[in-house]
């Protein structure tokens, strides 16, 4: 488990602010998402939490480490599975530990260990394109997963799949989250998958191209615990949090 | 029921469809070989213009021993300069795909070699570096140098941007990056350019034989020439194509072996 925080970034590009002095904490094992329009710079913040890009100002603290401008630190999913399609399943899974130096049969086996967990027994010696969409993601997670068990930076993990296994994706996700007790930070821009899936939404708003530079707004603590929410989108409760999402996001 | 019934006899049309189509290539090849014997036995063109295929086969079997020898030095000379093509095409590609810079000064020279014609430059080979073998296996690594090289930096490029962020994330160095995400990407594009350049290759050496050399089957070429031996022009005519099949059919095996994950995918897009 890790604690992380995000200390006043802001960043620009070609004299074009994306972001401005945008903070936030994701506590120890808890799960955070971000939520704001599309474009509004979720994933230029992304970039910076995993080290790919250095912010103008501020820096990203895990733990009590200044991890700014640090790849590796981090286990980073995005929408694309981004499965390497020359590699089977469990070779695409064990990569994070190859690349760091663990030798392939120990790591195959490491990887090997959690595929009834996450869902993917049966398809080891699999190639990625033999995969249904929701089981690449689940490779994908899994991959995360053995890069880092601390903290998992996922952007937009299932927005690419279609609601039935999105919901399935969303209770299993859960489960494996509170069984590990990772720490994960999320970006949304679906306001019913952040109200399931978080403790905390933090709301971005802005529109950068139009030169207003992206802030957060507010964010939204869910109260109910997230192991306790199986037919929580009916809940009048799930609503009076929608609600103030949508005020936040200025659409309420 | 009936839907199944539909579909089964539907797989079927299909599968006849398929068998035939399979079958178009060597049929066409059948009967243009026949029409030849035809218009060659019935005497309708004279022997000396055009040998007919029956007399071409005489030549090759009668003729077979002193072949092989010449078709061993050109096949040689082939893969001498595959390899050597396919050492320094990978070598400048992983530069090139390292250093911007190098990238923007040696491009256009890479491309210039594909324009170079090889029947021009052939004879300045062979001034340069003798009758021997290194003038025909400079010349087949100058053609296959191109395709190999273009292939491999195409190949490179081609790997999703998110894939190095992702790797990168994971804190992966330049070399893991090319070990893992580029160079099993580019084997596609490697192995297509391969296949262009065992065409390039046989050919390349013939065509470097006919200028001066000892041994080769452009060597022998020139002869029969010479001699009006029309019979034993198109054995060797033959003979060469053959070895050129030959050799992008063992570039296609090497590939399927080499990328077992072509079939997945394609079974997965059908």
């Amino acid at each position: 488990m890790a604690r992380l925080e995000v200390e006043n970034v802001s960043v620009a590009f070609d004299g074009l602010k994306v972001l401005d002095d945008v903070s936030l904490v994701v506590d120890s094992g808890a799960a955070a998402c971000l939520l704001g329009p599309s474009g509004c710079g979720k994933t230029t913040l992304f970039h910076v939490v995993a080290g790919l890009s250095l912010p103008d100002t501020g820096r990203v603290m895990l733990d009590d480490a200044d991890i700014t401008g640090h790849p590796g630190k981090l286990a980073y999913m995005l929408q694309k599975d981004l499965l390497l399609p020359e590699k089977t399943i469990v070779d695409n899974v064990s990569l994070p530990l190859i690349l760091r130096g663990v030798p392939r049969r120990e790591a195959r086996a490491k990887a090997l260990e959690y595929f009834d967990t996450f869902g993917l027994a049966g398809t080891a010696d699999r190639w990625p394109a033999e995969l249904s969409g929701g089981m690449r993601q689940r490779a994908a997670l899994l991959r995360s997963y053995l890069f880092s068990q601390k903290f998992m930076l996922l952007d937009e993990p299932f927005s690419a799949l279609d609601a039935f296994t999105k919901a399935d994706m969303h209770t299993w996700f859960l489960d494996v989250a509170e069984r590990f007790g990772t720490t994960a930070l999320m970006v949304t821009h679906d306001i019913d998958e952040a109200l399931e899936i978080a403790d905390v939404i933090y709301v971005m708003r802005g529109a950068p191209q139009a030169g207003e530079p992206t802030r957060i707004v507010g964010a939204e603590h869910i109260v109910c615990p997230r192991g306790e929410r199986s037919g929580y989108t009916l809940t009048e409760e799930f609503l009076e949090h929608k609600r103030r999402v949508l005020d936040l996001l200025g659409r309420g | 029921m009936s839907m199944r019934h539909k579909t089964s006899a539907g797989s079927r049309a299909q599968g006849a469809t398929g068998g035939l189509q399979a079958l178009a290539a060597p049929v066409t090849l059948i009967v243009l070989i026949g029409v030849w014997q035809l218009v060659c036995s019935a005497g309708l063109i004279p022997a000396f213009l055009l040998p007919s295929p029956v007399a071409v086969v005489k030549a090759l079997v009668s003729d077979w021993q002193l072949l092989a020898g010449h078709a061993a030095t050109s096949l040689i000379e082939s893969l001498a300069g595959l390899a050597l093509g396919i050492v320094l095409g990978f070598t400048a590609s992983v530069l090139m795909d390292r250093f911007e810079t190098l990238y923007r000064a040696f491009y256009p020279l890479v491309v210039l070699t594909q324009t170079i014609p090889t029947v021009a430059i052939a004879p300045l080979l062979v001034l340069w570096f003798g009758y021997g073998m290194l003038p025909k296996v400079v010349l087949i690594v100058i053609s296959t140098f191109f395709p190999i090289t273009v292939g491999l930096l195409d190949g490179f490029r081609s790997v999703d941007p998110d894939a190095i962020d992702l790797m990168r994330s994971m804190g992966a160095t330049r070399l893991q990056i090319m070990r893992h995400a580029k160079l099993p990407a580019a084997l596609p594009h490697f192995f297509s350019g391969l296949k262009i350049s065992a065409a390039y290759a046989i050919v390349g050496a013939v065509i470097a034989e006919w200028l001066g050399g000892f041994s080769g089957l452009g060597v022998y070429m020139t002869r029969v020439r010479k001699a009006y031996s029309f019979d034993k022009m198109f054995a060797v005519i033959l003979l060469i194509s053959v070895m050129s099949l030959v050799l992008m059919w063992l570039v296609g095996l090497v590939r399927r072996i080499a990328m077992p994950w072509e079939r997945a995918e394609r079974r997965a897009r059908r």
